[in-house]
């Protein structure tokens, strides 16, 4: 059982947004009946078919790691939570769609988890602004999901769906919209549902099939070969 | 004429402090957090201003400035005001946003949010029974009254506070409480930290394989929730569910070790800053006036335990004592009264800016500390509340310090409480918690070394 692959996925965002119900739902297919604070890092894990439905399918264990704490910590706790950051597949990020704030917090949540890969090859990164560039070079896959759906109210849904759609284009990722209390966004079948196999697939052929010198990240060249291969997983 | 402009002047103040408390409430509390409710972001800068007006008035009042009846007036006025917001408007909204977040009494929040400021008033009033704060002939709904119970409240809050203050700013300034941290101890924990997460990761894998199986093969795991489904799943379980369940229990209790670990690291790293933090220039300096505020801290608890013991309260303030030393014994002669001014004004002043310094900082660190976003209404409020009832209590306290000259103000206005009475309560609280926070800390201190230093 514990002899299929892995990979491992880190959940980030402001605390309060939803990041253990969205865990929680996702690998237990149940909503969190009593949500609490999150110290440190709590961890579940997703069976995920690769490829289903195709002569290929294969199942591998996605380990969703759901990270709390805020942008704003200590220092001791950021040099903590950054031990959590190693040898890290892909990257959800969570931000609540009645919070303004936490949509902005994501660049700097995304700048702490991908600082840590990159610190090894002595890039230094500058005082944490967001900067198109550094994304335009990442590896790593990203995802971005918006919660508490249901606590916006109708007139207000289009602006804020336009908000976050521009997030999720800066970020280069897909974006999911959905409230966590309820299973429906997520039932099979559902675009969400698609997206969200569509971002473990991707996350999953990075990790075991692009090992011709792709695969550690901050490797020089990375740029040669990122700019092709990006080009053929773009599914649309 | 000259009223005129007095409350023109208080006016502007008054504006000032209202945006200096509202761009505070922006930049430094809420930062994380939207502004939904700008009803929160009004009360609080309101209380901000208000309370300020106060010392304000003080200050105006050793100076000179103004007019001497405006002043009155402004003052009566502003505590009237002060105590509208403390005792109806604050407790009344705190209410309304807390059953305002029970998603099954949303319906009838007024009523609720009534009941409950009702309930608040009852325990308000009951607090005066115990204490001898009044004369009997007051009436019931007089300022004497409300300010008194005010006054209890928030001498308690700043002698507790001052007591906290007094023993942990020694014990944070100086490196000789620093316990020794190398990075092998970081790395150990860390590791050990991580081979938890892969411990829980594992039986993880398996509940989840175990699930798909159960899933696939139709069965439904229901866990045990509530009495019936205990008593349920003792006669009637797929062996399935039973296997999860246990597994699940070892899952809790691995996931508690990680939390701790977690804690303990963060711990450690806190540590290690601090001790390279002590090496700097800011640190030794730190360190320097640690030791000059643990002798501060002895000296002051010292004078509150020889207080109460002798049951002695101070009748001359510092300031006037300080000038009657320099002219008996020093003999130095110099014009008493233009001096006793200035000095008693600079006294004064920096009570007042480091109180309300202190005051807001540490609010600001307790708001981040405990205020999640569904709770940062009610948080904020309550802190507003605190600080309102802090600076009502701060003006009666520091009549002490203030020449007899300057004091009949705010006797005048306060009215006839047993001002006394409220030094001698500061000085038991005061000492009460210096004492429990040296146990404190004490035990603390005693118990992290031990947690390390196991294999």
């Amino acid at each position: 059982m514990a002899s299929l692959d892995r990979v491992k996925v880190l959940v980030l965002g402001d605390s309060g947004v939803g990041k253990s119900s969205l865990v929680h739902l996702l690998c237990q297919n149940q909503v969190l009946g009593n949500p609490s604070w999150t110290v440190g890092c709590s961890v579940d894990v997703r069976v995920h078919d690769y490829k289903e439905g195709t002569p290929e399918e294969k199942t591998y264990y996605i380990e969703l790691w759901d990270v709390g704490g805020s942008v704003g910590s200590a220092s001791s706790v950021k040099s903590t939570r950054a031990v959590f950051y190693n040898s890290v597949n892909g990257i959800i990020l969570v931000h609540d769609l009645t919070n303004k704030k936490s949509s902005q917090n994501l660049y700097r949540w995304s700048l702490e988890a991908l600082n840590r890969d990159l610190v090894p090859t002595g890039v230094l990164v500058t005082n944490g602004d967001y900067d198109r560039e550094q994304f335009a070079d990442n590896q790593i896959p990203l995802l971005v999901i918006g919660t508490k759906l249901d606590q916006i109210h109708e007139n207000k849904r289009h602006e804020v769906l336009t908000r976050t759609a521009f997030l999720a284009e800066d970020f280069n990722a897909e974006e999911i919209n959905l409230d966590c209390t309820n299973p429906r966004y997520l039932a099979a079948g559902s675009s969400n549902a698609v997206k969200l196999s569509r971002f473990f697939d991707k996350v999953i052929e990075k990790r075991y099939f692009l090992r011709d010198g792709n695969q550690i990240p901050g490797f020089p060249d990375r740029k040669r070969f990122g700019g092709g291969t990006l080009k053929s997983l773009h599914y649309d | 004429m000259s009223f005129l402009i007095d409350s023109s002047i208080m006016i502007t103040s008054q504006i000032l402090f209202f945006g200096f408390g509202w761009l505070f409430f922006m930049r430094q509390l809420f930062k994380d957090y939207e502004v939904r409710q700008y009803v929160v972001q009004v009360i609080f800068s309101v209380t901000f201003a208000f309370s300020c007006t106060m010392f304000e008035l003080i200050i105006f009042e050793i100076l000179g400035v103004l007019n001497s009846s405006s002043r009155y007036f402004h003052w009566k006025m502003n505590l009237c005001v002060i105590l509208l917001i403390l005792v109806f408007m604050v407790p009344f909204y705190i209410g309304y946003f807390i059953v305002s977040n029970i998603r099954l009494l949303h319906k009838q929040r007024l009523l609720f949010s009534c009941l409950l400021w009702l309930t608040f008033m009852y325990f308000f009033w009951k607090l005066g029974d115990p204490f001898p704060i009044l004369s009997p002939k007051h009436g019931i709904l007089s300022i004497e009254q409300l300010i008194s119970r005010v006054g209890v409240i928030g001498v308690t809050l700043m002698a507790l506070l001052s007591g906290f203050g007094a023993v942990n700013c020694p014990y944070t300034y100086m490196s000789y409480f620093l316990r020794n941290v190398t990075d092998t101890d970081i790395l150990a924990l860390e590791r050990r930290l991580l081979q938890t997460m892969d411990m829980i990761i594992s039986k993880k894998k398996r509940m989840a394989m175990t699930r798909r199986t159960m899933f696939q093969k139709g069965e439904v795991h229901n866990r045990p929730s509530g009495f019936w489904g205990m008593i349920k799943s003792v006669t009637t379980s797929a062996p399935g569910s039973e296997n999860l369940t246990l597994i699940q229990q070892e899952v809790d209790a691995l996931e508690e070790l990680s939390r701790q670990l977690f804690l303990e690291t963060a711990d450690l790293y806190a540590t290690k800053e601090r001790i390279e933090y002590s090496k700097t220039f800011k640190g030794k300096y730190f360190n320097f006036l640690g030791y000059f505020f643990s002798i501060y801290c002895v000296w002051k608890i010292f004078m509150a335990t020889i207080n109460i013991v002798f049951d002695r309260v101070g009748k001359t303030d510092p300031v006037t004592r300080g000038i009657e030393i320099t002219v008996n014994y020093l003999g130095i002669q110099f014009d008493v009264k233009f001096w006793s001014q200035h000095i008693s004004f600079i006294l004064v002043g920096i009570i007042i800016v480091t109180s309300i310094r202190g005051l807001l900082i540490t609010l600001t660190k307790f708001f981040y500390a405990i205020s999640s976003s569904k709770s940062s209404n009610v948080i904020v409020l309550l802190l507003a509340q605190i600080m309102g009832m802090y600076f009502v209590s701060s003006v009666l306290l520091i009549r002490m310090s203030m020449p007899l000259e300057y004091r009949t103000i705010i006797t005048e206005v306060l009215g006839e409480l047993q001002f006394n009475f409220y030094h001698r309560w500061f000085d038991v609280i005061f000492l009460v918690s210096a004492l429990s926070s040296i146990l404190f800390l004490y035990l603390a201190h005693k118990q992290a070394p031990e947690k390390h230093m196991a294999p």
